[in-house]
């Protein structure tokens, strides 16, 4: 129980939490405070989000006119890897675990921090380390190689700084198996005596499942880099074909990473809709047991299918055919999950806030990009579309209009909880419309482009297909517009914005029954009484704060 | 694994336990789940390697075989025992920490330490004798000819598109016998054994020169007297760690120098 | 300084004895000594490396049962192991199952590093 002054009362501003527990940038920078480091690691990843649409927009606009636009083909292959390795590693899979993860995570939980708070930081500065490594690859000579680095380009012929950008990714592998073995032992050994597994949010079920991943996949990415290195730097000859090795074992062993790492991308963007969703539905999450036993299946199926990236590689014929069929079952669990959502939505008590439209946004986005999933999962209908603007479509539709609509509901939903201030609801709103509306234009003309045979990663192309990358460049710009509306909404809240209560949404779950900022330790004490996550009978709406309070609970 | 002392209300804490946990138990559950969910991450960071010897030997054989004939099975077995006692050494360090034994315990620090720079001692004196010969990872792969002789091996001439320059058959020389050339001639990928070798045998290499410092900075630590039966965490923990280096080397010794 | 012991949480840390220790590091090098011996059988190309691994499997988990104390520990952490193990068989097996089904169409078009050093010195 907290003895502080009731926050419903407080200034956040003024009562002690952990953003004025000790000042000077020192204490940030050595912090061993989650909340500190989730903010920091919130911080970074957005500027990557930022950089690798910078890096977006440079490529759209050059695919405005077929031939050259505003820059030459070597450095539009420039431009797209940079947009993919960016968002790759530096962004998508360190933001919704890191950011949020690290600064939800212990509170959910009642404690006090993760487990192993020293090895939380290292984790964020083994991810300032990758970025520079990365960002001073893009000083020296920018990569081109594709994200993917496939060899034999990659290991031998491409002159740019290839070494440097992959001795990047494999820091920043390190930061993703650090945080995810930390909340794996957190979530194991760290819960209050009352809540069993089954008690447990589910945005947790999410993170531990992510956290399976992390470790046990971002091995094999770093030792993959590792062997791309030596082959680079001496010839080890294990890709190279001119020296007797096999290129197609270097897409095995890097999609043996990747595709597990596309769930990481993934599945706490799915926690954070389960939490979403319940609480601005007012309704107990439909299917519990189903949501969180699916993301368990989708961590453990997520490893058989790796092949389905290397249909049209020289795969053999047997492989592949085994490859199909698996990927044909990993849609189920995450149907599971929209029809749970859509349940639990169903008779619900709606509110529009901003976190649900955010959500309701994923919801249909990530369903539509799941289904394309399909089609290029089917062997015959993927050897037309394999490296077209379809497969572009498809990951775009789950990452962008999946895990980044996600990541924006996660932001507007604990902004409060973070600050302590109230985000300004109706720019809040424009925003989620702006990302929406310019996503699909961007986005939905590819599927069609890709599908007519407009290949991915070209520069040059043929004049039938102009008028689809004119109507993505602008589509391109509205989701550009959208996605620094958002920022600027949440930056301007997090200095000036109204003070929030407690618990401004009426949820549920531990981190909402304490103060807005949190206090240092979060929790003087870990919470004896059973709480039920998603039980909202029990709340009352307090109208002098706008906020919700447990009778019986000091908040 | 944590030793951050917290200022404020630690009085009644004991030095070394984190201020989130409990008590030292269940510091110390936590810490052996996190080690090993390490060591598990680590064995799929060797995977890769493993992989693409499994994938390399099980599609051509001829490499590892005659391959293996370059290595020298006895400095294999002599650093595979090094390794093992120094794992019975970690494995008796943690026994020595569980009983407050802190002479005992500096002892088996010291020792491992001492295994271990054995250990690469014996490392350094093979990659050394391999530079000389010229069996190099991939591209440098150029064999001595002293090293091709004592193998029994000849390279094949080339033509510039890849194929074999087809043999003539052996003149009869002036006493009327034919000359058979009976040397065995290289393997083609053979460079890349030699590749998987040092790839193989150095990330390990790394992992054990990783394992010294840590062990350097526990016998800081255990001279300092910071362990006691309460709290010995970081030795289980780097013990595990230690075994895992034994664990891997257990199994290169015979992929790699028992091959037949 | 006294205070707090694992039987906080309701648990006694299991010790290793001096003979359980010594007894272990013995198998081990004995199963060292028999792991070379053994390749002077010759059982065929792939019983030699099925021979090789069995042996070097036992070995293996002598060290996790004892040294690394699985034996004794929470049931969790063995199953960490297993499934790390399982996961590097699964990406080995279909690899090799993959990578085997080519093999025959591969043609190599270029001299190899020591073909090409030994073209150039002359040497034969």
């Amino acid at each position: 129980m907290s003895t502080l002054a009731t926050p419903s009362s407080g200034d956040a501003g003024h009562q002690e939490n952990y953003l004025n527990h000790s000042s000077g940038i020192m204490n940030w920078l050595i912090t061993l405070d989650h909340k500190r480091i989730g903010v920091m690691y919130t911080i970074g990843t957005s500027l990557a989000l930022l950089l690798g649409g910078v890096f977006a927009l440079a490529l759209r606009t050059e695919l405005l006119t077929p031939g050259k636009t505003i820059m030459d083909h070597d450095t539009y292959n420039q431009m797209f890897t940079l947009h993919g390795a960016v968002m790759v590693f530096l962004f998508i899979i360190p933001s919704i675990p890191a950011a949020l993860g690290n600064f939800v995570l212990p509170i959910m939980l009642g404690q006090k921090d993760v487990a192993f708070p020293r090895l939380n930081l290292a984790s964020f500065y083994i991810w300032v380390a990758g970025a520079a490594f990365m960002l001073y690859s893009l000083f020296v000579s920018p990569i081109d190689t594709g994200w993917t680095f496939y060899t034999p380009y990659s290991s031998g012929h491409s002159q740019t700084a290839v070494i440097s950008a992959v001795t990047g990714v494999f820091i920043l592998g390190f930061s993703s198996i650090f945080t995810g073995l930390n909340f794996i032992v957190t979530i194991q050994k760290m819960r209050p005596a009352w809540m069993t597994w089954f008690k447990m949010p589910l945005f947790l079920w999410g993170l531990y499942a992510t956290s399976l991943i992390q470790v046990l996949a971002t091995p094999v990415l770093a030792i993959t880099l590792l062997l791309l290195i030596c082959e680079r730097a001496f010839g080890v000859g294990i890709f190279d074909p001119t020296l007797g090795g096999d290129p197609v074992l270097f897409q095995h062993f890097f999609w043996f990473y990747s595709h597990p790492a596309v769930y990481i991308m993934v599945l706490p963007a799915m926690g954070v809709i389960s939490e979403v969703v319940s609480v601005f539905s007012r309704k107990h999450i439909f299917g519990y047991k189903f949501i969180a036993f699916s993301s368990i299946a989708i961590a453990l199926l997520g490893f058989l299918v790796w092949g389905h990236h290397m249909f049209t590689s020289g795969q053999s014929a047997m492989a592949s055919v085994i490859f199909s069929a698996i990927t044909f079952t990993v849609g189920i669990p995450s149907a599971i999950k929209v029809f749970n959502w859509l349940a639990t939505m169903y008779k619900g008590s709606i509110r529009l806030d901003t976190p649900m439209l955010y959500a309701m946004s994923f919801i249909f986005l990530f369903t539509v990009g799941g289904l394309t999933g399909l089609f290029l999962g089917s062997l015959s209908v993927d050897l037309h579309l394999h490296d077209t603007y379809f497969v572009v479509a498809h990951f775009h539709y789950v990452m962008v209009g999946g895990t980044i609509n996600a990541l924006f509901a996660a932001l507007f939903f604990w902004w409060p909880k973070m600050f302590g201030r109230m985000y300004n609801e109706a720019m809040g709103r424009v925003s989620a419309l702006l990302v929406f509306l310019g996503f699909n234009l961007t986005f939905f003309p590819q599927f069609i482009m890709g599908a007519r045979g407009m290949p991915r990663r070209y520069y040059n192309y043929l004049p039938e297909f102009q008028s689809f990358h004119v109507a993505s460049t602008i589509g391109s710009y509205v989701l550009g517009i959208g996605i620094v509306v958002a920022f600027g909404v949440l930056t301007h809240a997090a200095f000036r914005g109204k003070i929030a209560p407690a618990n401004p949404w009426g949820a549920k779950t531990l981190e909402w029954l304490t103060q807005s900022p949190p206090t240092f330790h979060n929790y003087e004490e870990v919470p004896e009484e059973a709480v039920e996550a998603y039980d909202f009978d029990d709340l009352e709406y307090d109208p002098q704060t706008d906020g919700y309070t447990v009778p019986g609970r000091a908040i | 694994m944590s030793t951050a002392a917290h200022g404020g209300h630690d009085d009644h804490h004991a030095p070394f336990l984190a201020h989130h946990f409990e008590d030292h138990g269940h510091q110390f559950d936590s810490g052996k789940l996190g080690i090993w969910a390490f060591l598990g991450q680590e064995l799929l960071f060797f995977s890769g390697l493993f992989c693409a010897y499994v994938i390399y030997r099980g599609n051509h054989p001829e490499i590892f075989l005659q391959g293996s004939h370059f290595l020298d099975v006895k400095w294999g077995a002599v650093n595979t025992c090094v390794l093992i006692f120094s794992s019975l050494t970690a494995a008796w360090s943690v026994r020595c920490a569980q009983l407050n034994n802190q002479k005992g315990l500096i002892l088996t620090i010291a020792l491992t330490i001492a295994c271990a720079f054995g250990f690469m001692g014996i490392k350094y004196v093979e990659y050394s004798h391999k530079i000389h010969d010229g069996l190099l990872p991939g591209k440098y792969f150029n064999p001595s000819a002293q090293a091709l002789e004592k193998a029994g091996l000849k390279v094949p001439a080339v033509n510039i598109d890849g194929s074999i320059v087809a043999e003539p058959a052996p003149a009869a020389s002036e006493g009327g016998e034919v000359v058979q050339d009976t040397r065995e001639p290289v393997n083609r990928r053979l460079h890349i054994f030699f590749s998987v070798y040092f790839m193989m045998t150095g990330l390990h290499g790394i992992h054990v020169v990783a394992g010294i410092l840590v062990y350097l900075w526990l016998l800081k630590r255990a001279i300092r007297g910071d362990f006691n039966s309460d709290y010995y965490g970081p030795i289980d923990f780097t013990a595990l760690y230690w075994h895992l280096v034994d664990l891997v080397w257990i199994y290169l010794f015979p992929m790699l120098y028992l091959i037949h | 300084m006294a205070g707090h012991g694992h039987s906080d949480s309701g648990h006694q840390p299991h010790v290793m004895s001096i003979p359980a220790l010594l007894a272990t590091g013995g198998a081990l090098m004995v199963l060292t000594i028999f792991t070379v011996t053994v390749t002077s059988w010759d059982f065929g190309y792939t019983a030699n490396l099925v021979v090789a691994m069995a042996i070097a499997t036992v070995k293996a988990i002598i060290v996790c049962l004892f040294f690394m104390h699985l034996l004794y520990d929470k049931k969790f952490n063995l199953i960490i192991l297993v499934l790390s193990v399982a996961f590097m068989l699964l990406f080995f097996s279909i690899t090799l199952l993959d990578s085997d089904q080519y093999q025959g169409d591969i043609l190599i078009t270029n001299p190899m590093p020591h073909e090409a050093a030994a073209a150039e010195g002359g040497a034969q």
